[in-house]
């Protein structure tokens, strides 16, 4: 038997997650990811007001805000059957393209980059031959000159020669497992500091229809209430003035940036280290029409890495069970119908998760009986397998670039690249958004809301496609109040323990044949892991309560 | 006669305040001498990013301004800026959505808050530390080691009690919330609550608590100071830490803990739309032509009269907007229970039951209600009594009224 490693906290994630391995011979045999923390918000909606819902689910995460808010309105609007007008829908996939744009740019430099990059590395690099490779890689590279590299360099130096690194204390560098030259990290590194600014601007637009970030205020059922910032011309320019910025960001930082680290870390994508399942699951999102019957990014599944036959999704097979998460009721259940009562067993007595029970607070969502993956890169698999003409040009274009072929996609890198694609294939349609927008007011269409009223009975599910994957909430409605409510989040599909047939869920299956260059620094675990970008707060809300009561439970 | 009795007043405050300029010139030598080295130059830093000493000396002036400080103490608040970034901060994340830590790194103001924001000496923060499992761990310890009552304990989260607090376990030991707090607030200069789910429990706590979480001071009995809101609006913890670098003490809080100079007013006294409830023009449902006009949104639930924060002033993300602006009404994040006492969100609080005095009479007996009656006088001047007087046992649950019970 080997030795058993505990990482926790994963930090640079939103959230509580404790990560297990089992390790022989430097290699990862055996997974277990534990989410540490329930918070019951489910509980909490039961008997409230429909209308109250997204803003409170809004609160189950930070990172994501927006998404949980969108879906609820989403579940409210299929339960109250009504149809938001035609500029409500697009401000909503402007505030939800905001988010992809800095979301995607903020976990890249902020909370993975670190996992590729060796800050200390970069205080021996040329300046000058740095300014060379960011411009072998982008004709006009972001915030690129000698001088601005050794001010970077500086700053760092002052950091490192006071031994006060603050967050980047501690950590692996100088580990074998960082593959990149001196030049490279710095450029990455002085990127990670203008990412912080550039985040900010992105906030910026989501705040501009939203009224702040994070946490907007302005979904409700039926619409939008921003209708003050729709009909004004200024409020568009200064939404558009901003897209400009960050996607002048993202084409001259982020991709780059993200094509230069794949050259020098190919041999791990190749290899396929941190595939995982390699099953692929989309709800699809960002609606083009206002029915809802094309979507930017489209709905579907693939199974077992087989892009020949992608599938249909249907709805009923998606199911819930808690054998090993620390709840009673172990079936696979429809979110409809799902229950959720806190069953807390404990770690082993010497601190270790009971991997062969109870384990985490997060549930196992299964489709089919089989576990996905959800985010990014289940996005790009489905478009392309489906043969969604535009996602399959950027990928092919992306592979192209980097002389690597598809199969480099089932990787921990695959997920990494992935996420910088869509970023562009985003960033791209909004302006077009905008000119709808625009187009749609100037025909005489100033509706922002449908009015609606609360149904006394009802059943609504939103689906969604927010930035960590797909996206569920499900919602009962029962004398104009909440009689249950669930909601699926795409850290639960990633993050899911085993199921009933002992499969691992993603996170787990993805470190299995890892080889660590040091067990006692886990950096290729934490590389692997936050390719999924995870968000623990978002993953531990699936509650239904038709047992009304949580009840205090001793333990043992 | 009068004139004497005014520069006899005038005296006696100068006489305060010239004490109070002692005290903090004290308090700031024994900074000076106490903290580790700044790890950046405030000037610097300021010129690269384009801000200029006048911009910096008008930044002053504001800050000194919104404290609640005379003008004589702008040297002090530039000197305290200067310190900034040698205050060692921990930064735990245990009940919450990290929504708090996204402001704080979104904060952008054409001014010197942001610079300094991006200048804090972070010695422990789990979305940003590079470090993870045991090493991150050791990062905790030796801050507190090294920095022990220097260092600022910044909790964001609030602590779920119930399972013997076992609905969140951290770190590698897998302690809980209850122990990590208790270790970590123990050894700090003061504590600070960002966010409203470590100020008051907010949303886990919201009826029926299944985790029965609790704010930080009601679950482990130590004094706070409390930046509300959901998500807070970063400009107010700017201002705290600076006063706590210049008096080693809190700012003066109200009843809630909550800095008065960043809480004190109520957000619908300075809204925007405030001409058009005094005026009766109302948004009547979304979209209407009240809404395209500007209408005041206290019929679609507006809590804004409820509510006290700065929100309408400093706005948020740049100041580019606010939930007001954005045409939605307040929801009161900056009170405690608001999930339930502003329930339902959209609608008027005053039409369950209709109040007969119309808004203000409800406003009044609410606001009551939410300040938890007692304002606990603590001044500036009161030095560290302010943190201590602070912590006194608080009403509980039961004992304040509830407005809205559904």
């Amino acid at each position: 038997m080997g030795q058993r490693i505990i990482v926790d906290p994963i930090t640079r994630i939103e959230g509580h997650l404790r990560i297990e391995c089992e390790v022989e011979n430097n290699v990862i045999k055996d997974a277990w990811s534990s989410i540490t923390l329930w918070r019951g918000i489910e509980t909490i909606l039961k008997g409230r007001d429909p209308r109250d819902a997204g803003l409170i689910v809004q609160r189950f995460c930070g990172v994501c805000t927006f998404v949980h808010y969108e879906a609820s309105i989403l579940a409210c609007e299929d339960a109250f059957k009504v149809k938001p007008p035609k500029n409500a829908r697009i401000v909503r996939n402007l505030i939800h393209g905001a988010q992809y744009l800095y979301d995607h740019v903020m976990h890249f430099y902020h909370l993975h980059g670190l996992d590729w990059v060796d800050i200390v590395s970069a205080l021996s690099a040329d300046p000058k031959k740095a300014v060379e490779m960011a411009r072998a890689y982008c004709a006009n590279p972001y915030n690129c000159s000698e001088t601005h590299y050794i001010a970077v360099q500086q700053r760092l130096k002052k950091f490192v020669d006071q031994g006060r690194l603050g967050p980047f204390a501690n950590a692996y560098w100088g580990n074998p497992s960082y593959k990149l030259p001196p030049e490279a990290n710095l450029i990455i590194v002085s990127h990670y500091l203008d990412a912080l600014q550039v985040s900010k601007v992105g906030a910026q637009m989501m705040a501009i229809f939203g009224g702040k970030n994070p946490h907007p205020q302005t979904l409700v059922v039926g619409g939008i209430s921003s209708v003050m910032d729709v009909l004004d011309a200024s409020r568009l320019g200064e939404y558009l003035f901003r897209l400009k910025e960050l996607k002048n960001f993202v084409e001259t930082a982020y991709i780059p940036d993200v094509v230069l680290a794949a050259a020098y870390y190919k041999d791990e994508g190749l290899s396929g280290v941190g595939a995982g399942v390699k099953n692929y699951l989309a709800y699809g999102g960002f609606p083009l029409d206002d029915d809802w019957n094309t979507l930017l990014f489209p709905r579907g599944a693939v199974k077992a890495a087989d892009l020949a036959h992608p599938i249909k999704i249907d709805e009923a097979k998606i199911t819930e069970e808690a054998i090993h998460s620390w709840y009673k009721d172990d079936e696979p259940q429809h979110p409809y119908k799902g229950t959720t009562e806190p069953k807390y067993t404990d770690y082993n007595a010497n601190g270790n998760l009971k991997g062969d029970e109870k384990y985490s607070w997060c549930k196992a969502p299964r489709y089919d009986g089989t576990p996905y993956e959800v985010g990014p890169l289940a996005r790009m698999v489905v478009g392309y397998a489906q043969g969604h003409q535009e996602i399959k040009d950027l990928v092919d274009g992306t592979l192209k670039a980097t002389g690597l072929p598809a199969t480099v996609l089932f990787s921990t890198l695959g997920r990494t690249a992935a996420r910088a694609i869509e970023t562009k294939y985003v960033g791209d349609k909004i302006e077009g958004w905008v000119n709808e927008l625009i187009t749609n007011i100037k025909s005489g269409d100033t509706r922002t809301w449908t009015r609606c009223d609360v149904p006394k009975e009802g059943e609504g599910r939103g689906m969604t496609e927010p930035p960590r994957g797909a996206l569920g909430h499900w919602i009962r409605i029962e004398n104009h109040r909440i009689a249950n409510y669930q909601a699926i989040v795409p850290s639960t599909w990633n993050c899911s323990p085993r199921d009933k047939a002992g499969l691992r869920g993603p996170y787990e299956e993805s470190l299995v044949g890892t080889r660590l260059s040091k067990v006692d620094q886990p950096l290729e675990i934490i590389r692997t892991i936050h390719s999924f970008d995870p968000c623990m707060a978002c993953a531990v809300h699936i509650i239904d309560p038709q047992t009304n009561a949580i009840k205090v439970f001793k333990v043992a | 006669m009068a004139k004497k009795k005014s520069s006899g007043c005038n005296r006696t405050v100068s006489e305060q305040y010239h004490k109070l300029m002692e005290q903090c010139k004290v308090h700031m030598e024994t900074m000076d001498r106490e903290l580790p080295a700044a790890r950046e130059d405030l000037h610097e830093l300021l010129e690269s990013r384009g801000v200029s000493r006048r911009d910096f000396l008008k930044w002053t002036s504001v800050m000194t301004a919104a404290l609640m400080l005379p003008p004589m103490f702008k040297p002090m608040v530039a000197k305290a800026a200067e310190n900034f970034s040698r205050v060692p901060v921990i930064w735990l994340h245990f009940a919450e959505c990290t929504g708090c830590s996204e402001a704080f790194l979104r904060t952008y103001y054409p001014n010197v808050d942001d610079i300094l924001l991006d200048t804090i000496s972070l010695e422990y923060h789990e979305t940003l530390m590079a470090a993870a499992g045991n090493q991150a761990e050791a990062c905790l310890e030796k801050a507190i080691a090294d920095f022990p009552g220097k260092y600022v304990c910044v909790i964001e989260g609030a602590i779920p009690t119930g399972l013997n607090g076992q609905y969140l376990r951290l770190g590698p030991k897998g302690k809980t919330s209850i122990e990590i707090a208790k270790e970590v607030t123990s050894k700090a200069m003061a504590t600070i609550c960002i966010g409203s789910c470590s100020a008051f429990g907010n949303i886990q706590a919201a009826k029926p608590n299944p985790t029965d979480a609790k704010s930080i001071e009601d679950a482990i009995g130590v004094s706070t100071i409390n930046i509300a809101g959901c998500p807070p609006n970063p400009v107010n913890f700017v201002g705290t830490i600076l006063h706590l670098l210049m008096f080693g003490a809190a700012p003066a809080l109200d009843g809630q803990g909550r800095p008065l100079w960043a809480y004190g007013k109520r957000i619908h006294d300075f809204c925007e739309r405030r001409p058009h409830y005094d005026a009766g023009e109302y948004v009547d449902e979304w979209g209407d032509e009240g809404a395209q006009k500007g209408w005041c949104l206290y019929k679609v639930g507006c809590k804004g009269p409820y509510t006290y924060a700065n929100c309408s002033k400093v706005r948020f993300n740049a100041g580019v907007s606010w939930p007001i602006m954005a045409g939605h009404g307040c929801i009161g994040c900056t009170e405690p229970a608001f999930w339930d006492t502003m329930a339902p969100l959209e609608q008027p609080i005053a039409d369950k039951p209709i109040g007969l005095g119309g808004v203000e009479a409800e406003v009044d007996g609410i606001g009551a209600a939410l300040l938890g009656a007692t304002v606990i006088g603590v001044g500036v001047h009161a030095g560290m009594t302010a943190l201590k007087s602070h912590g006194q046992p608080k009403k509980t649950d039961e004992e304040t009224p509830s407005h809205n019970e559904h």
